[in-house]
């Protein structure tokens, strides 16, 4: 088996979960800037966050022969903050020119306000200005619905966006539809307790088909499970799906989104091992010092 | 139900036999919940949105639709019970996260 997550913060994750998820087939990731978990304090903390994001990860991730991208932007936890916002988005165009970003992400909506909207705007002028492909957060639980009806009229007033070059993500039974109706692609995040379940997610690819619909563990700092999507392909097996359909929703489907982006190439597994060698100091100790993380 | 796109591969015996234990578990878990509550407090129906909108959810559960036209799913009926149904953005943020479900009673929580 061989599948690509492109939805996992793996700044949060432990190297142990680059080896589960080498175990089990992954080749790439691709990580969308997101909420910490509590609230940045100054435009600084997005900026070392990008340099995690561009720099670090990478070189991490391909120690495990996985390939790692970025989406770059403020999220949307924290885009009520409009001044914030503005420094963060400045800072944002040098970062893009990374050979491992691939775009602008995760924006969207948290509450629905005012001033979320406004920043999201703001970010998809930058993409749209710069070329980007797009990903984007959708609400969780009662926001959802109104959080992506809100995401998709906004977008539909552009006739500069290609839908096909946008992700509407965390999508679930009762905003699926609205997003596949209008071009868009979208993504079924597998969270053991806010998000889909494998099950339900298997219920949506029998109503609604394979096309532009791709599976991600949106493992975080949070409860979930960075070997979210085997596990989805096992319970694919146990339903009584073929190989070759998993292979669809799991390999192929996210290659077909994200190879929009010149810069996204699975590699060879030798390329990626030769990648490795030349990535990361040896020792345990040099990779902490490196990352920054002060040893536990 | 709207017929889907990717038949399932089982029969519906089949699907029975395979998922029956794990979803009468999950039904349990459920009855137990509703009976924990009672015995704390069994006024939350009436003084917690939370409680009041999983109620009428479950009474949902055994709804049909009436005419393949009105055909959504028992899933999708919940989730857009349990959604804010408004359109206008908020003034300002009021809360980080959300909660789970939408206050259409004006309950607040208990
Ligand atoms: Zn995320």
């Amino acid at each position: 088996m061989r599948y690509i997550d492109l939805h996992a913060h793996m700044v949060s994750r432990t190297t142990d979960d680059y080896v589960q998820m080498a175990l089990t087939g992954c080749v790439a990731v691709t990580e969308p800037a997101f909420w910490a978990g509590w609230d940045r304090s100054s435009a600084d903390g997005f900026e070392d966050y990008f340099r995690h994001l561009t720099d670090f990860e990478p070189k991490r991730a391909a120690v495990y022969g996985i390939r790692h991208f970025a989406w770059l932007c403020l999220n949307p936890k924290e885009g009520e903050d409009r001044q914030l916002a503005r420094e963060v988005l400045r800072r944002i165009p040098r970062y893009l020119e990374s050979p491992t970003v691939l775009g602008i992400g995760e924006i969207g909506l948290n509450r629905v306000t005012r001033n979320e909207i406004a920043t999201f705007r703001d970010h998809v002028d930058l993409a749209i200005e710069h070329d980007q492909l797009i990903h984007i957060h959708t609400p969780h639980l009662e926001d959802k619905y109104k959080g992506t009806r809100t995401i998709v009229d906004i977008l539909t007033e552009y006739d500069r966006i290609d839908p096909s070059r946008v992700m509407i993500d965390h999508a679930e039974e009762h905003t699926l539809p609205i997003i596949l109706e209008n071009g868009f692609w979208t993504g079924l995040t597998l969270y053991p307790q806010t998000k889909v379940s494998p099950e339900r997610a298997i219920d949506m690819f029998e109503r609604y088909g394979t096309d532009r619909i791709c599976v991600a563990s949106a493992c975080d700092w949070g409860p979930s499970l960075p070997d979210a999507v085997p596990h989805f392909a096992l319970a694919m097996r146990r339903r009584g799906h073929s190989a070759d359909l998993i292979d669809r929703i799991i390999y192929h489907n996210p290659i077909a989104f994200l190879g929009q982006s010149p810069k996204f190439d699975v590699g060879t597994d030798s390329a990626r091992r030769n990648g490795a060698e030349k990535a990361l100091p040896r020792s345990e100790s040099d990779a902490k010092s490196s990352a920054g993380v002060a040893a536990a | 139900m709207p017929s889907g796109v990717i038949p399932s591969p089982k029969t519906g015996r089949e699907l029975v036999d395979e998922y029956f234990i794990e979803n009468r578990t999950r039904l349990l878990e459920i009855a137990a919940f509703l009976d924990r509550l009672d015995r704390t407090d069994a006024t939350l129906v009436d003084r917690d949105y939370r409680v009041r909108a999983f109620r009428e959810a479950l009474r949902l559960l055994e709804d049909r639709p009436a005419t393949a036209a009105e055909a959504q799913t028992r899933v999708e009926r919940i989730q857009h019970l349990l959604s804010d149904p408004t359109t206008e953005p908020l003034e300002k943020l009021d809360v980080k996260s959300a909660r789970g479900a939408y206050d259409r009673w004006q309950l607040g929580v208990a």
